[in-house]
């Protein structure tokens, strides 16, 4: 925040803080619980290692964890190209179409129970065969929509002719979406695509409907959804906390590597 | 002309291609389902009819429509307040400190959805951590109850969807000439009037994304409602939950989503056609 | 415009990968439950002592199970848990197989009451897994006066106000108030439905919460003193806490019974029945006994640790006789619609 100075820049500086603060709070919580003694989800009664050994010997979990990583990865993958290129051809139009709109408003609401029974119907009805790949195919639905309208936003009053320019200029149209446009729109692009992401790995019930029967297309969240009936073990705490750590790790190395990238 | 129009085609093509063969055809086959009625078992009888539209404009299903609508909105403007300025210093960070700083917002919901609202709760119940800390410092009184009404219910939704709407006004905000603000200034604006009149116009379309994403997710939302409002607070998306899986009655549930559907796209209209206003009157 | 081709290309694979994708391999089974509710091992074992290769597939819910199988013609399934209304609506739906008797010698081992249930006479299409009723868990050490009715839930004393909790699934959460008006658990008269519903949205007022999920876990750290519990979920609370006590209010109660049924998709039906089958040995049945705490109509198995379970577990040692003195929960049929409008209104209220 360095070109913030002065009080306004402060106050932004500490809003920021304490936002981030409300974020992690109950993340803090979660990582506690996953010492929990017993397996209550919301009662403490003391302190314990064991639902890390357990989780290190559930495969079932380990499992779903990767299924679910495949999943919100490809997902977010095939969303984000598709939704760019959307936001890219919708707003290059410059002529408004409320049919359009109203189009790629409706998978953000559309309830969830209904895209999934509708899906899994039309799957059954042509015969398509289930797994993995349909909850892909299904997550990129909704997740398209929400990509879209986030690099829209990036795209208003966007100036269209250093694209026409670029090409003018003899650029290819790939070497032109990869120097001028993609560059000129990646923050968008990638607010887009970490929506995309959270949203997939917490996804439920659509990919309850379209998964196939047996474990090879259960995912983390239909995993943890079916333990409610015996209750959820602090394994999931357990889980969340490594997930957590782990990308926060990763997160400050990519940092620290870039720094020395740049410095040297 | 002709080579835009194909350009747009092609851009277009694929992402229209793919809603309308997984959301339109498989859709339209459950719409066409709400012409009939639910048959004693819970399949489908054939015998058309407009039924289910009479019942689904019902106050009771149209009450709670609203009521979830309310809280969904407050979710939104709250969340809006509180991601604002967060998106805001996010974006005059150093830039090679962006990146990081948005991943370290989103990071957090990379655990799961239910086990996030079970901390909420052992942070709030009457016998939970916060209560405890107030013991600790002192307070004597009767425990606080903070959890099961439509105030933890809001503070849930916020929560999850916060980082959502960080993510859309960052990526509107980003677009600003950061040589703005001085230009501003050098023309003797005070910071408040540069922020009103230039900084919030242009990111309008942030904003207006921002809040249909708390808005959408929030009303489609069942887990908060449940575990935070104890159940009390019924959203949108428990009562077609309910109608498809607990009553089975997929024709009812069917109609009910449309008109619910129809209702929030209208509105969805409005809103854009205002975002649309406040930025001037949109793109020539 | 070269990604684009490059997308061509994923989707097409994609679609080839899922038009080919695997079809189910000639003797192997795909078991639906919820997690936790049969030993882990118990597929390598089923292996062991049969050669066939079972994966087991994990469901929340009933009702999220029953959507899938009807909307997907429960493709991809052998057998499948549910609890008994929904085998009703399977079977008029035309989704199960009928049980082969011959294939599962080990129906032998059930209790007499356990092979003849009225929504399902004779084990025609499932087999009872585990059964119990529904009362009222709470804390003996936080409740001062006796609880044994209904009305102590729906109209509390003052000092219990405000720490109740409610099952807020339908069909439990009108049972409450049926009963207490001393109705059937499955009554569809319309007038009845009415009364119940202004009766429970009275009872509101005085919930801490409507809880079907974590209720036992609230009664533990005493955020709640009394909640409206299954029998096996109050065990749960009963294992940290020795205070908690669980009763059968003296209006009586609902008998729920969990099952397994064969798909009449099943490719492999006597696979099915032969998992039914080994289900049904009494080391296995007693396992789910012993780690879920809830009550098995297995004789046989229940003879092995049915009576050390009921010395910390009081409602393990139910008899099936005590337990058919409870009405059977059945499908609802067309009155579906009434008890859904009613559970609505009542969660819609203030």
């Amino acid at each position: 925040m360095a070109d913030a100075p002065g009080a306004g820049g402060l106050f932004l500086r500490a809003h920021l803080y304490l936002v981030y603060v409300f974020l992690y709070v109950p993340i803090g919580v979660l990582i506690v619980l996953s010492f929990n003694e017993a397996g209550l989800p919301t009662a403490w009664t003391g302190a314990s290692l064991k639902w890390y050994g357990a989780l290190a010997a559930n495969e079932t979990i380990q499992r779903a964890a990767l299924n679910t990583a495949i999943v919100a990865i490809s997902s977010t993958i095939i969303a984000t190209t598709l939704g760019t290129l959307l936001a890219l051809g919708v707003e290059m139009r410059q002529k408004p179409n409320a049919a359009l709109d109203a189009l790629l408003f409706a998978p953000m609401i559309i309830p969830d129970i209904v895209l999934a029974i509708a899906l899994l119907a039309f799957f059954s009805l042509i015969k398509f065969s289930l797994g993995l790949h349909s909850i892909v195919m299904s997550h990129v639905v909704f997740n398209i929509a929400f990509v879209f309208a986030v690099v829209r936003t990036r795209l208003r009053h966007f100036d269209f002719s250093v694209i026409e320019a670029s090409v003018d200029l003899g650029a290819g149209a790939f070497t032109t979406f990869r120097r001028v446009t993609l560059p000129a729109i990646f923050p968008g692009v990638l607010a887009g695509a970490l929506l995309a992401l959270t949203l997939s790995v917490d996804e439920f019930i659509i990919a309850f409907f379209v998964a196939g029967a047996g474990p090879s297309s259960q995912t983390l969240p239909m995993q943890i959804y079916s333990m409610i009936r015996f209750g959820v073990t602090p394994e999931i705490n357990a889980l969340a906390t490594i997930v957590i750590l782990f990308s926060f790790t990763a997160l400050f190395l990519s940092q620290r590597l870039n720094r020395e990238v740049l410095t040297s | 002309m002709q080579t835009s129009r194909l350009q747009t085609a092609v851009l277009i093509g694929p992402g229209l291609g793919w809603l309308a063969l997984l959301m339109v055809v498989p859709c339209g086959l459950v719409f066409v389902l709400s012409f009939f009625e639910r048959g004693v078992y819970g399949g489908i009888d054939y015998v058309f009819n407009f039924g289910n539209f009479a019942r689904a404009i019902d106050p009771l299903y149209l009450n709670i429509f609203f009521k979830s609508a309310r809280i969904a909105g407050l979710a939104a403007l709250i969340a809006l307040l509180i991601a604002y300025p967060a998106a805001y210093a996010i974006s005059r960070a150093p830039r090679r400190h962006q990146t990081p700083l948005l991943f370290l917002a989103i990071l957090p919901f990379w655990s799961n959805y239910l086990i996030r609202t079970y901390a909420w709760i052992v942070l709030l119940n009457r016998e939970g951590f916060l209560n405890q800390g107030f013991e600790l410092l002192g307070y004597q009184g009767e425990p606080i109850n903070m959890l099961y009404n439509d105030g933890a219910v809001v503070l849930g939704l916020v929560y999850n969807y916060v980082p959502f709407v960080i993510l859309a006004i960052y990526s509107s905000i980003t677009r600003l000439d950061p040589e703005i603000w001085e230009a501003s200034q050098d023309l003797g604006a005070t910071r408040f009037r540069t922020f009103y009149r230039v900084i919030l116009p242009q990111t309008v379309p942030g904003i207006a994304a921002g809040l249909v994403f708390v808005f959408v997710l929030s009303i489609g939302n069942f887990i908060t409602p449940d575990l935070l409002g104890g159940g009390r607070v019924q959203m949108v998306g428990n009562l077609i939950y309910d109608q498809f899986l607990t009553a089975r009655d997929w024709p009812f549930g069917a109609a009910l989503s449309f008109v619910l559907i129809g209702i929030m796209m209208v509105l969805l209209f409005l809103q854009a056609v205002l975002a649309n206003r406040a930025q001037g009157g949109g793109r020539g | 415009m070269r990604h684009l081709k490059k997308l061509a290309a994923m989707t097409a694979v994609a679609l080839t990968f899922g038009l080919s994708g695997t079809a189910g391999a000639a003797d192997s089974i795909v078991v639906s439950n919820w997690d936790g509710y049969m030993p882990g091992d118990m597929m390598e074992q089923f292996k062991a002592a049969t050669g066939v290769d079972g994966e087991v597939s994990l469901h929340a819910t009933n009702e999220e199970i029953m959507g899938k199988l009807t909307a997907g013609g429960g493709a991809g399934y052998d057998v499948v848990f549910v609890s008994s209304p929904y085998v009703e609506a399977l079977r008029n739906l035309d989704l199960l197989a009928p049980i082969d008797a011959e294939k599962v010698p080990n129906l032998k081992n059930l209790y007499p009451e356990a092979q003849d249930l009225a929504y399902d006479p004779g084990n025609q299409y499932s087999v009872p897994y585990a059964w119990g009723t529904t009362g009222l868990c709470y804390r003996a050490d936080l409740v001062s006066d006796e609880v044994d009715s209904w009305n102590d839930l729906l109209a509390p004393s003052d000092d219990l106000a405000g720490k109740i909790t409610m099952l807020s699934t339908e069909r439990w959460l009108m049972a409450a108030g049926l009963l207490a008006k001393g109705y059937s658990v499955n009554d569809t008269d319309p007038a009845h439905i009415e009364e119940v519903r202004d009766l429970l949205i009275d009872a509101k007022g005085n919930l801490l919460a409507y809880d079907d999920t974590t209720f036992y876990s609230k009664l533990v750290s005493g955020e709640a003193v009394l909640v409206h519990a299954w029998d096996g979920w109050c065990n749960y609370g009963i294992a940290e806490n020795g205070d908690i006590k669980f009763v059968v209010p003296n209006e009586g109660s609902d008998l729920w019974v969990d099952t397994m049924v064969v798909m009449k998709s099943s490719e492999n039906k006597d696979a099915a029945y032969a998992f039914i089958n080994f289900v049904l040995d009494p080391a296995n049945h007693a396992w789910v006994a012993e780690n879920i705490l809830y009550k098995v109509p297995n004789q046989a198995a229940m003879d092995q640790v049915g009576g050390a379970l009921a010395e910390s577990y009081p409602n393990m040692g139910m008899t099936p006789a005590q337990l058919m003195d409870m009405e059977l929960m059945r499908d609802l049929g067309n009155a579906q619609k009434d008890y859904t409008r009613a559970s609505t209104e009542i969660m819609a209220a203030q």
